[in-house]
C-alpha cells in the first residue's frame, strides 16, 4: 500500500502522521480525562501506528516509474475493506438493539451496553461507517475511471480514508462513554464536527483536483452526484452542528439553535442527509455500476438531469414533514408537505432510468447476482421514495409519526436500496481490483442475495404492520368517547413484530458478513501485484 | 435548456456554485424567518429556564438516549391531547439546548410527566422498570446511584447564558451550591434556589437520601419539571377545554 508511494509523498505521510499524533497528544493532555481525553489518545495512538507503518517501508525503492499510466486503486481497496468492516459493526449493533426490544434485559447492566448509547452507535455505524466508507471508496473509482485520470494525488485520498474513520471511530466510542449532542445522526461532539469538516475540505480538494485533470470533455453523472453529496453535507455538517462548546477542554457543548429553530435545523440536516450522503451519494454508485455491470448506457440523458436537478432542488425543502402537527410554524409544515410530494417526480424518474437502462439485459439481471443486486435496488429506491411522498402527507403523518412505520420506512431504504446498490457496486469492483473475473466464491454472492432480500422484507412488513397497530391503537376512542387502549397495551402488541424485525435483522446481517467473508477470501487470492487492468487515457503530468 | 445544461456540465466550478444555489434556496426560505424568533414565536412571561440541578438530569436524560425512545412534543391532536395533555407549545422549548422533542415513540410522551407520579416511583421505576411495569421493555438504569459531577454546572451555566438563557451572574456564581441545595430542603441554601428560580421549584429529597447527591437525583428532578417551567400550555388549552 505504502509501496507506491513516492519518497516525497513517503515524507509527507510521515509530517501528517507526526502531527497527527502530537495532536492527539495536545487533546490527551488538554483534556486530562472524560471521553475528549480517550479520543486523544485513539488519534495518537493512530499516529504512532502510521509513524511506524511509513517508516518501516520509508527508504524502500521509490515509487514505480509507470505509476502514472495506472489507476490509483488502493484508497478504493481500503475503503471497501473499511466499508464491510463497520457493516458488520453497525448491522450486528442494529440486531442487538433490535433484539433488546423483545428481550429488554438481553444486555449485561453496564451502561455502555444500554439501548439508548448503543443506538446511535447502529445508526452512525451504518451511515456514516457502512455508507461514507462505501461512498468515498466508490467516488474514487468513479471519478478516475469517467475522468480517464489518476487521482490528482497520491496521500489526500489516505488523508480523507483514515480522517473519516477516525471521525466515526470517535463519535461511536464517545456514544459507549455517554458523551452525545443529542441530534440525531449528528450526535458526534464538537471536536469530531471539526475534524470531519476539515476531512471534507481535503476530500472535495482532491475531487475538484482530479475533474480539472479529466481526459473527458463531459463529466458524468455519477460525478454530479458525488459533487452534491460532497457540498451539501459540508453545509448541512456545519449549520447543524455550530455549537459552544463549555470548556476547550471539554468535551461537552451546546448547540447555539434553541427549541422550534433546533427542531427546524435538525430536520433539515436530518431529512438532507438522507437525501445527499444516502440518495445522492448512492445514486452516483447506481449511474455507473448499473450500466457498467448491464454492459448498456444510462436508458435516457435528459431524464438524468431533471432528476438531478430535481433532487438537488426539492430535497431541502421537505425537512419541516418530520415536524407535522407540532410548534414549528404551519406554513412550514405546508411547504414541507409539498415539496415532499413534488420530490417524487425526480425520484422515480431516477429510478425509472435506471431499471429502463437494463432494457435488453434482463437475462443478465436473471444470471447475475451482482446486477440483481442492483436492480433490486432501484426498485426499493422507487418504493422508498413513494411511501416517503405519502407519509409526509399531513393526515397521513398524524398516524405514523412516532411509530415503528416510520423505522420500517428508513429501513427498507437503507437495506433494500442503500445496502443493496453498495453491495452490487462491492461485488463489482472487488474481483476487478484483484486482477479476476469473479469473487472468489461466487455462490456465496447468489446465497447474500437472497438473504439479504429476505431479511428486508421480513424486517419491512413487520414494521408497517407495527406502525399502523400503534398508530391506530393510540388513535381509537370507545364508545363512551375514552381512549380505548392504554400506552402499555401499544407496546405489548409490538412484541410479535420487534421478533420478526430482530429475525429479518439477522438475515440481512449473516448476508452482510458473508460479503465481507467472500471480500476477504477475494483479496487475498490475488496475486500481491493485482490491479485492474483498464488504464487512463494518457498520463498527465500533475498540474 | 438542453444545450446550457450540455455546456454546464463541461465546467466543474460551473456545476459546484449551480449545486450550491439549487441547495441554498430550501433552506433559506424556510430556516431564515425563524432567525427573527423573538417575533415568531411568544415567549411565554413565567418560562424559567432549567435549575441547575435539572440541567444535570437533562445531560443524563440526554447521554443515556432517553430521547430515541421518548419524545417531548404533543402534537395538536384530539386523542394526543387526552393522552397526555396540553399540546406543546414553541416557547415552551425556547430556552432548550438542543430541543428533545424526539422523533419515536417506543414509550410515552414525556413532555408532560412533571408532577405525574411521585419521586419514589421514578427512582424504582428507573433503577428497574418492569418491578413497577411489568409489561415494560425499558432498559433498567441502576448505574445512576453513582454521586453527581456538579464540577462544571457554573461552566455550563455560563455557556448557555452566552447563548441568550436567561441565566444570571448569581445563577452561574451558585451553581454547584444550587445543585446541592435543590435536593436538600432542610438546608441553608434551599430558600435561595426557591428566590432565584421561583416558589414552583420542586426542592425535595429526590432520591429519598438527601445525605448524597447522585445522579438519580438529578434525573428525577429533570422528568418532574418536564411541562412545568411555564403554565402557558395549560392557559392556552383552558378556555377550549371549557367550551
Amino acid at each position: 500500500m505504502i509501496g507506491s508511494l513516492s519518497i516525497s509523498e513517503r515524507q509527507t505521510g510521515l509530517v501528517l502522521a507526526i502531527g497527527l499524533a502530537l495532536f492527539g497528544l495536545v487533546m490527551a493532555a488538554a483534556a486530562k480525562q472524560g471521553p475528549m481525553a480517550v479520543h486523544g489518545a485513539m488519534a495518537l495512538a493512530l499516529g504512532v501506528a502510521l509513524i511506524f507503518a511509513i517508516g518501516g517501508v520509508f527508504y524502500d525503492a521509490d515509487a514505480p516509474a509507470g505509476r502514472a499510466g495506472r489507476y490509483y486503486d488502493e484508497p478504493t481497496r481500503f475503503g471497501i475493506v473499511m466499508a464491510l468492516t463497520w457493516a458488520a459493526i453497525g448491522m450486528g449493533v442494529g440486531v442487538w438493539v433490535a433484539a433488546l426490544l423483545y428481550w429488554p434485559e438481553a444486555t449485561p447492566l453496564w451502561s455502555w451496553t444500554s439501548f439508548g448509547r448503543l443506538r446511535p452507535v447502529h445508526t452512525t455505524g451504518v451511515i456514516f461507517g457502512f455508507g461514507g466508507n462505501a461512498l468515498i471508496a466508490t467516488s474514487f473509482h468513479v471519478l478516475q475511471r469517467t475522468s480517464r485520470a489518476r487521482l490528482a494525488d497520491a496521500v489526500s485520498p489516505w488523508v480523507v480514508l483514515i480522517g473519516f474513520n477516525l471521525f466515526c471511530a470517535w463519535a461511536v466510542t464517545g456514544y459507549l462513554m455517554g458523551s452525545t449532542q443529542s441530534k440525531e445522526y449528528a450526535e458526534a461532539e464538537w471536536y469530531a464536527d471539526l475534524w470531519l469538516v476539515v476531512i471534507w475540505v481535503v476530500y472535495f480538494a482532491i475531487y475538484l483536483r482530479t475533474l480539472a485533470r479529466r481526459n473527458e470533455p463531459h463529466i458524468y453523472v455519477a460525478n454530479w452526484y458525488y459533487l452534491a453529496f460532497i457540498l451539501v453535507v459540508a453545509m448541512l455538517h456545519i449549520v447543524n452542528n455550530l455549537a459552544l462548546p463549555v470548556s476547550l477542554a471539554g468535551a461537552k457543548s451546546f448547540t447555539i439553535w434553541a427549541g422550534v429553530q433546533d427542531a427546524m435545523v435538525q430536520w433539515w440536516y436530518g431529512h438532507n442527509a438522507v437525501a445527499f450522503l444516502m440518495t445522492a451519494g448512492f445514486l452516483g454508485m447506481l449511474y455507473y455500476f448499473l450500466p457498467v455491470r448491464a454492459g448498456r448506457p444510462i436508458w435516457s440523458y435528459r431524464l438524468s438531469i431533471v432528476s438531478f436537478w430535481g433532487i438537488t432542488f426539492f430535497y431541502l425543502w421537505v425537512g419541516s414533514h418530520h415536524l407535522h402537527y407540532t410548534a414549528l410554524p404551519h406554513w412550514v409544515q405546508t411547504l414541507g408537505m409539498t415539496f415532499s410530494v413534488m420530490l417524487l417526480v425526480p425520484s422515480w424518474a431516477s429510478a425509472g432510468n435506471a431499471i429502463a437502462t437494463l432494457n435488453g439485459a434482463w437475462h443478465k439481471v436473471r444470471d447475475d447476482a451482482t446486477l440483481r443486486f442492483m436492480f433490486v435496488a432501484a426498485v426499493f429506491y422507487g418504493l422508498s421514495t413513494f411511501e416517503g411522498s405519502f407519509l409526509a402527507i399531513r393526515p397521513v403523518n398524524s398516524l405514523s409519526h412516532y411509530t415503528d412505520w416510520t423505522v420500517g420506512h428508513v429501513h427498507s431504504g437503507t437495506l433494500g436500496w442503500l445496502a443493496m446498490v453498495s453491495f452490487g457496486a462491492i461485488y463489482t469492483l472487488v474481483p476487478q481490483l484483484s486482477g479476476r473475473e469473479a469473487m472468489a466464491w461466487p455462490r456465496a454472492v447468489e446465497w447474500h442475495f437472497w438473504l439479504a432480500v429476505t431479511g428486508t422484507l421480513i424486517y419491512v412488513v413487520a414494521m408497517w404492520n407495527a406502525g399502523i397497530t400503534q398508530g391506530l391503537m393510540w388513535r381509537t376512542y370507545d364508545a363512551n368517547g375514552a381512549l380505548a387502549y392504554s400506552f402499555l397495551q401499544s407496546v405489548a402488541a409490538m412484541a410479535p413484530y420487534y421478533l420478526l424485525r430482530t429475525i429479518g435483522g439477522a438475515l440481512f446481517l449473516s448476508g452482510a458478513i458473508l460479503c465481507a467473508l467472500n471480500t476477504r477470501a477475494t483479496l487475498r487470492a490475488a496475486p500481491a501485484d493485482a490491479a485492474a487492468s483498464d488504464r487512463p487515457l494518457q498520463p498527465v503530468a500533475a498540474e | 435548456m438542453l444545450k446550457l445544461h450540455y455546456n454546464l456540465e463541461k465546467v466543474s466550478l460551473g456545476m459546484v456554485a449551480a449545486i450550491i444555489v439549487a441547495a441554498l434556496i430550501g433552506g433559506a426560505v424556510e430556516i431564515a424567518p425563524l432567525f427573527t424568533i423573538d417575533e415568531t414565536v411568544a415567549i411565554p412571561d413565567d418560562l424559567r429556564p432549567h435549575t441547575p440541578l435539572e440541567l444535570a438530569g437533562r445531560e443524563i436524560y440526554m447521554r443515556e438516549g432517553c430521547y430515541a425512545c421518548h419524545s417531548q412534543m404533543v402534537r395538536a391532536l384530539a386523542d394526543e391531547i387526552d393522552r397526555y395533555g396540553p399540546y406543546s407549545l414553541a416557547g415552551e422549548s425556547a430556552y432548550d439546548h438542543p430541543m428533545l422533542w424526539g422523533s419515536k415513540r417506543t414509550g410515552p410522551d414525556l413532555a408532560r410527566l412533571g408532577d405525574k407520579y411521585s419521586d419514589d416511583w421514578h427512582v424504582v421505576h428507573l433503577a428497574d422498570p418492569r418491578s413497577v411495569v411489568p409489561a415494560s421493555i425499558m432498559p433498567a438504569y441502576p448505574w445512576l446511584t453513582t454521586s453527581l459531577d456538579t464540577e462544571n454546572l457554573s461552566a455550563q451555566l455560563a455557556t448557555l447564558a452566552r447563548l441568550g438563557v436567561p441565566y444570571s451572574d448569581e445563577m452561574i456564581a451558585n451553581a454547584m451550591r444550587d445543585a446541592l441545595a435543590q435536593s436538600r430542603p432542610d438546608s441553608d441554601g434551599a430558600a435561595d434556589v426557591a428566590a432565584r428560580y421561583g416558589e414552583s421549584v420542586a426542592i425535595r429529597a429526590f432520591d429519598g437520601n438527601s445525605s448524597r447527591l447522585t445522579e438519580m437525583d438529578a434525573l428525577v428532578a429533570y422528568l418532574q419539571s418536564l411541562g412545568t417551567l411555564t403554565k402557558a400550555a395549560h392557559e392556552t388549552l383552558a378556555p377550549e377545554a371549557t367550551q
